[in-house]
């Protein structure tokens, strides 16, 4: 066992040395990415245009996606971990969708101006949605492994028919699609500072590992082990809530990435939660910067916004892996 | 003890069955009339042209989504799944912007538009008898990973087309949403005299099937058993389907959840699984609901509002609903 | 007369079916008996043309079941397998009506509606004839199905462990009711059984498989003898002689 685990470790020593090697190049290269031309080379030279390029748009740009993806990989995992159930994530969960109305009801009712009070209500409704979905699970006297993110993603169907209907009642269908459609191209600095939230966020999830980790057993183990579940379970609730409505509100919903990077790295490392948790933050953040990058090279100069090429990235392994299910358990 | 002979009680259930379709069918056109007369003032002579127009659109429409959802169901086994949740639908939308992307907005423009929607099927027939095929093709899965397969996939046609009208150069994109963002309010005349032509062609050949359609529903090999070539059944009614699909979204766009709702209501009032009593309930269903829903949305609350919405609200509710019951069977 | 020549089937990488070949005579019960994974109800399947074979060839009444169209070989054959779950509501008549697809193609007229009675009387099931199946016990579902098979009236029936799931006053009522079959309306049963001891006192000839080969076919008495069933189930077996019966004690 004690060396099974100290293979274990090696492995994932050299996954994150692997992950950091990847990422930084890609990183790097993806501020000379995009519309305007930018090389090195100008900044080598004190072009001040190129500079002021770099630091207003680029580096906030790269900054909003690695805090996005890193954030929202760690998310997914700890969902994961919560529900017990590897389908169930901000996405499938009615999380997401519930942030996106929660954003709306900010800017259309209250009238809200600022991203913090966006953020504050976004919160509040992601966390009531999340709840209500847990309530509805409780309901069910089977939690069947597909059936469990069948049903969140229908709710979160329902709670998007209810955003729409208000939407087009207030004329706000076109600042909804802002929220619903991921994209970092309005990324500048001095609007995405609220996602260094979820850098917090994150490490706080790294911090309380173990006892997700636990609490995902189950109750009676839990308390066994003298862990407060609840409290807990409703601090991973929050911290997920949290990240997810910071993203929606500063970039939109990227989807399914906090499916897909947990479940892809999980199926290599395993699924204890602290070992996998920094290797998912990486992969995430590498995760988002490629599909950025690809939705930014394919039609240059045009963009393409992330949550498409997310969307359909995401759908694609998030069907291979549904379809693995039963053929692993027989 | 008296003994009941199955004359006796085959008769009452087929005079139950007349029953339920002569009130959907009292029920269908008391709407039609309602939602035509209604409030009508001013120039009635236009007015009523246009309203005509609309319910002539909701009926093909709903015909189509009724016949396509059922048929659907009985060849997949399965009352969870309808080509609106597995995306069909969707499917089409993509199978337009692919046409786009390839052949440029001109073609779409220049081109005889029958003959377009004639490829367009084409395609959609192929890529859903593929779609078939993959997940039905092998031995019986899992219906529930069936299920949450159909859904993404229905995600992923999406996330595609997006893709693709972005690819699309900015001026072509126009022409294309145009084609796209069709609603009740705005359907072409002549798409509509042919959608309807093609809807009722599709019906009266599945309504030859019917019969075998039912033993169909018991199961491949009971099918098989019986005599009733499974193969050649499911696709004529693949084939059906795809047609049936690509005719309501062309003219109206994806409403996801109205067939589930339709066939599943059908079902449950008909209170049998005969397609003779189903097929007709849930396309009758489908225009109450319809052109009801519109009624009401319009003349009660004065609202603009796309009655998709509210519908894939009642229906993503009754979605729900139906798997927890399903899953506690 | 079913005659399976050279069928051979293979899962993936085992080997159900090796080059079987045997010849079923019109009339009677015919019992195909074997452990577990010996083929049996591969062979059956094939037979009734629910599932290909990969080489050889399956004629009944020299009708290929292959090429075969399935509305012609509906009236000559009918099958049943082990599952029989149907995911539709269905009362035990409407079930047993469908019977009659073969014959009516869904129009029922008054000899389909008789033949549906009939059926219904045979495998007594008036009690409950209107009632859903899903709302039956497991072994009044397998009656039901059985008696639908019956109503289809065809020459020769095949089933799968039409024991499954009944008593034992269900199971040797209906042994006797399908032995009763095949004697008044000169049909060919084929069953696949389990219970070796039903096989001996129901049927008139056996035949034996393991390993996907067909080890011995014969009348039932010169089958069961001690030697040939351990061969067949890997266990020694003893047969006794009881009440005009062969019956094999392993129990202990």
């Amino acid at each position: 066992m004690s060396t099974g685990t100290g293979r274990r470790r090696e492995v994932r020593g050299r996954h994150l040395v692997l992950a950091v090697l990847l990422l930084v190049p890609a990183a790097f290269a993806s501020l000379f990415v995009g519309a305007g031309e930018l090389s090195p080379l100008d900044l080598l030279n004190g072009d001040s245009d190129a500079a002021l390029l770099l630091v207003e748009s680029r580096l906030p740009r790269l900054l909003a996606i690695l805090l996005a993806g890193t954030a929202m990989g760690v998310a997914g995992l700890v969902m994961m971990h919560i529900t017990r159930n590897r389908f169930v994530t901000p996405s499938t969960a009615g999380t997401t969708e519930s942030a996106v109305l929660g954003v709306f009801v900010a800017t259309a009712f209250l009238g809200a101006e600022s991203v913090m009070v966006k953020m504050v209500v976004a919160l509040g409704f992601a966390l009531i949605g999340t709840l209500f979905f847990l309530w509805v699970l409780r309901r069910l006297t089977f939690a069947d492994v597909v059936v469990v993110p069948l049903v969140g993603i229908m709710l979160g169907g329902v709670i998007t028919a209810v955003t729409t209907f208000f939407a087009y009642r207030a004329d706000l269908l076109q600042s909804l699609s802002a929220w619903t459609n991921g994209d970092f191209s309005s990324v500048l600095r001095g609007r995405y500072e609220l996602l260094w939230l979820t850098a917090a966020v994150t490490v706080g999830c790294y911090l309380y590992a173990n006892r997700f980790t636990v609490a995902g057993v189950g109750r009676d183990f839990a308390v066994n082990l003298g862990v407060h579940y609840d409290r807990v379970v409703n601090l991973g609730l929050l911290l997920v809530s949290a990240t997810t409505a910071a993203v929606v509100v500063t970039v939109g919903n990227i989807p399914f990435i906090g499916l897909v990077v947990p479940n892809l790295v999980t199926l290599v490392l395993g699924d204890n939660l602290r070992r996998v948790l920094p290797v998912t933050a990486l992969v995430g953040a590498a995760f988002v910067l490629a599909c950025d990058v690809v939705g930014r090279v394919v039609r240059h100069p045009y963009e393409i916004p992330v949550e498409t090429v997310a969307g359909v990235v995401g759908s694609i392994v998030f069907i291979l892996l549904v379809l693995r299910v039963r053929r692993v358990a027989g | 003890m008296s003994r009941v002979t199955s004359a006796e009680t085959f008769a009452r259930a087929r005079r139950r069955e007349h029953r339920v379709l002569a009130l959907l069918a009292l029920a269908a056109v008391a709407v039609v009339v309602a939602f035509c007369v209604i409030a009508l003032r001013g120039n009635w002579e236009y007015a009523l042209t246009i309203r005509a127009r609309k319910v002539a659109a909701m009926v093909v429409v709903g015909c189509a989504v009724a016949v396509s959802s059922v048929l659907f169901q009985t060849v997949t086994n399965n009352r969870v799944l309808t080509p609106g949740i597995m995306g069909f639908d969707s499917l089409f939308v993509l199978v337009q912007t692919l046409v786009v992307y390839f052949f440029g907005a001109l073609a779409l423009s220049s081109a005889d538009p029958r003959l377009l929607f004639a490829g367009q099927v084409v395609f959609m027939v192929v890529f859903a008898g593929a779609l078939y095929r993959w997940l039905f093709g092998r031995r019986s899965r899992d219906l529930y990973v069936l299920v949450l397969v159909g859904v993404v996939c229905g995600t992923l046609f999406s996330s595609l087309s997006s893709l693709a009208a972005r690819l699309i150069n900015p001026n072509d994109f126009v022409v294309l949403q145009d084609t796209l963002f069709a609603s009740f309010n705005s359907v072409d005349q002549d798409l509509l005299v042919v959608s309807a032509v093609l809807v009722a062609v599709v019906s009266l050949w599945m309504g030859r099937l019917f019969r075998r359609l039912d033993v169909l529903a018991l199961g491949r090999e009971h099918a098989l058993n019986l005599g009733v070539d499974h193969r050649s059944v499911v696709n004529q009614v693949l084939v059906a389907v795809a047609v049936l699909v690509s005719v309501a979204t062309a003219l109206v766009g994806p409403i996801t959840f109205l067939g589930l709702l339709v066939a599943n209501v059908a079902r449950q009032l008909a209170g049998v699984s005969r397609h003779r009593v189903v097929v007709p309930a849930s396309a009758l269903l489908a225009v109450v609901a319809l052109v009801g829903g519109q009624l009401v949305l319009e003349r009660v609350f004065s609202l603009d509002t796309a009655l998709s919405v509210i519908i894939n609200f009642v229906g993503g509710i009754y979605f729900i609903a139906l798997l927890i019951r399903e899953a506690k069977r | 007369m079913i005659e399976v020549r050279n069928v051979t089937k293979t899962y993936g990488s085992t080997k159900v079916l090796d080059d079987v070949s045997l010849t079923i005579a019109p009339g009677g019960v015919t019992s195909i008996i074997g452990a577990n994974g010996a083929g049996k109800s591969t062979l059956l399947s094939i037979i009734g043309r629910l599932l290909p074979a990969d080489s050889g060839r399956v004629t009944v009444d020299g009708l290929d079941v292959a090429t075969t169209p399935g509305a012609t070989l509906a009236k000559r054959l009918a099958v049943l397998r082990q599952e029989n779950h149907t995911s539709i509501r269905l009362s035990v008549r409407e079930l047993v009506a469908f019977g009659r697809f073969p014959h009516s193609r869904g129009r029922l007229n008054a000899t389909d509606l008789a033949a549906v009675d009939e059926a219904i009387a045979y495998f007594e099931l008036e009690e409950f004839a209107d009632r859903q199946l899903d709302q039956l016990s497991g072994g009044q579902r397998q009656r039901a199905h059985v008696a639908a098979v019956l109503c289809q009236d065809t020459d020769y029936v095949l089933l799968d462990e039409p024991l499954n799931n009944l008593d034992m006053r269900h199971s040797v009522q209906m042994m006797r009711r399908l032995r009763r079959m095949a004697r008044d309306f000169a049909k060919t049963v084929v069953l696949v059984v389990h219970d070796i001891n039903f096989a001996s006192c129901h049927s008139d000839e056996v035949i034996a498989m393991r390993d996907g080969g067909v080890v011995a076919q014969g009348p039932t008495a010169e089958l069961m003898t001690p030697e040939l069933l351990s061969t067949v189930f890997d266990l020694d077996i003893a047969v006794h002689d009881i009440g005009g019966n062969r019956i094999g004690v392993y129990y202990s």
